[in-house]
């Protein structure tokens, strides 16, 4: 059946002349560089595709479905061949079937089908370089390039911060025990007062206290200890 | 990857909304409908021709060869226009209308060189200048409207081009109309006022006509 088109085939007919140039169609792997379709080949899928056009003009659905199936390598493949990358690809396949669809009175079916579906697709394939080209682009900018800041972790940053939980657990773990609770459950975990006088079974009051006491004892400690 | 389920998605849309449509007629077809209806409108200002004069014209090889020029080029830039407004037919054909406008313009060039040659043997009055710049536009205006027209029912993927070609057929056919109306042989001050309505009927086309086009296209 032709019209359940190879790759390769769908890469010759980019080409316009049935040989696929070595780096224009780097997605068709099936076909090798310089391969030729067989003129015969060719023929009967003009005429396939053709048939199916006409069939669709006169209102043939299922020809239609099966028409728009089978241009969809070939319209990928001359996409490519344009110089359309990635998922540009998809957007000018809908943008040809759309055009398609709505140019369908101006195909004549006496005439090759290829040729006029192969015009449509470069055509939009170029719309679509086109835009691409006018969106705001990444550029060459030293000064732009040297002042953009790192969102990342800087080199050392964790072994900084690792230093100074570290410091801090020893000055934490060398207060009295009431004013270590405190901290650890108000200051640390970030419990409630009321949560922090269930678990300890001191007053709100002493724990607060105790807190501010705590407090004042690790700001004097780490300070003494960074001089 | 290809996004082929979205691909699947859009091929049953169009499937399912599919429409039957008359396939257009060939762009030569198109083209003599549209000459028809050029030639309709000299018909329908024949009534108003002088015969004598316009005859006696015709017998100055110049102004025959300017007149053949100008219906030469209306029909090869028409059929030109079509030619293009459909996908896969050649670009080269916007070529085609070229060698009858060198004929138009040189035939029409020389006859002010002989006019320089022998001068005052029929300077026009500024109101029969102004009339033919009139009659240029009044004439095209319509004709250039029905070939957008036509040409929209077609996908044209060149707008701007295939629009130019319509304006040059529209201003090379008012031009054919004008020559049994003129009323003097053409001068340096008469071509300028015909190059001047002919380029702006061609730049109007190309640049509202390309944008119709354009948009029916898809590509605006």
């Amino acid at each position: 059946m032709m019209l359940s088109m190879s790759g390769g085939l769908a890469g010759g007919l980019a080409g316009g002349g049935w040989v696929l140039a070595p780096d224009a169609n780097p997605g068709l792997d099936s076909m090798q560089a310089g391969e030729r379709i067989g003129g015969g080949a060719r023929m009967a899928l003009e005429g396939e595709l053709a048939a199916m056009m006409a069939a669709a003009q006169g209102g043939d659905a299922a020809a239609y479905r099966a028409l728009l199936k089978a241009c969809l390598p070939v319209v990928s493949a001359i996409a490519r061949a344009q110089g359309v990358r990635g998922e540009a690809v998809d957007d000018v396949v809908q943008d040809t079937l759309m055009t398609v669809h709505r140019a369908r009175a101006s195909y004549d079916p006496a005439r090759p089908f290829l040729p006029w579906l192969r015009a449509i697709t470069q055509r939009r394939a170029i719309d679509r370089l086109r835009r691409a080209g006018r969106r705001p682009r990444e550029v060459h900018d030293p000064l732009a390039y040297e002042a953009e800041a790192d969102p990342g972790p800087e080199p050392g940053q964790g072994l900084e911060a690792r230093d100074r939980a570290a410091a801090l657990a020893r000055a934490v773990a060398s207060l009295p025990d009431g004013q270590r609770q405190a901290v650890e459950h108000l200051g640390l975990r970030e419990l409630s007062l009321d949560e922090t006088a269930v678990l300890t079974g001191r007053s709100k009051g002493a724990l607060k206290v105790n807190l501010h006491r705590a407090l004042k004892a690790l700001r004097a400690n780490l300070m003494q200890e960074r001089r | 990857m290809a996004d082929l389920a979205r691909h699947e998605r859009l091929v049953e849309e169009l499937a399912g909304n599919l429409k039957p449509v008359r396939p257009l007629p060939s762009p030569a077809l198109r083209a003599a409908l549209w000459l028809g209806a050029a030639l309709l409108i000299g018909l329908i200002l024949a009534s108003r021709i002088d015969t004598s004069g316009f005859m006696l014209r015709m017998g100055v090889p110049d102004l025959a060869c300017a007149a053949l020029g100008a219906a030469l080029t209306a029909a090869s830039a028409a059929f030109a226009a079509f030619a293009t407004s459909v996908p896969g037919r050649s670009k080269l054909w916007a070529l085609l209308p070229l060698p009858p406008l060198a004929l138009w313009i040189g035939a029409s060039g020389f006859g002010c060189l002989r006019d320089w040659i022998a001068p005052g043997t029929g300077q026009p009055h500024p109101e029969e200048v102004a009339g033919c710049f009139s009659f240029l536009v009044c004439v095209s205006v319509p004709l250039s409207v029905l070939i957008v027209v036509m040409l929209r029912r077609a996908c044209p993927l060149r707008p701007s081009l295939t629009a130019a070609l319509g304006g040059l057929a529209a201003a090379a056919a008012a031009a054919t109309l004008l020559m049994p109306f003129h009323p003097h042989d053409a001068t340096a001050v008469d071509l300028l006022i015909h190059a001047v309505a002919v380029v702006g009927v061609i730049g109007l086309n190309g640049l509202a006509g390309g944008r119709l086009l354009g948009r029916r296209a898809g590509l605006a």
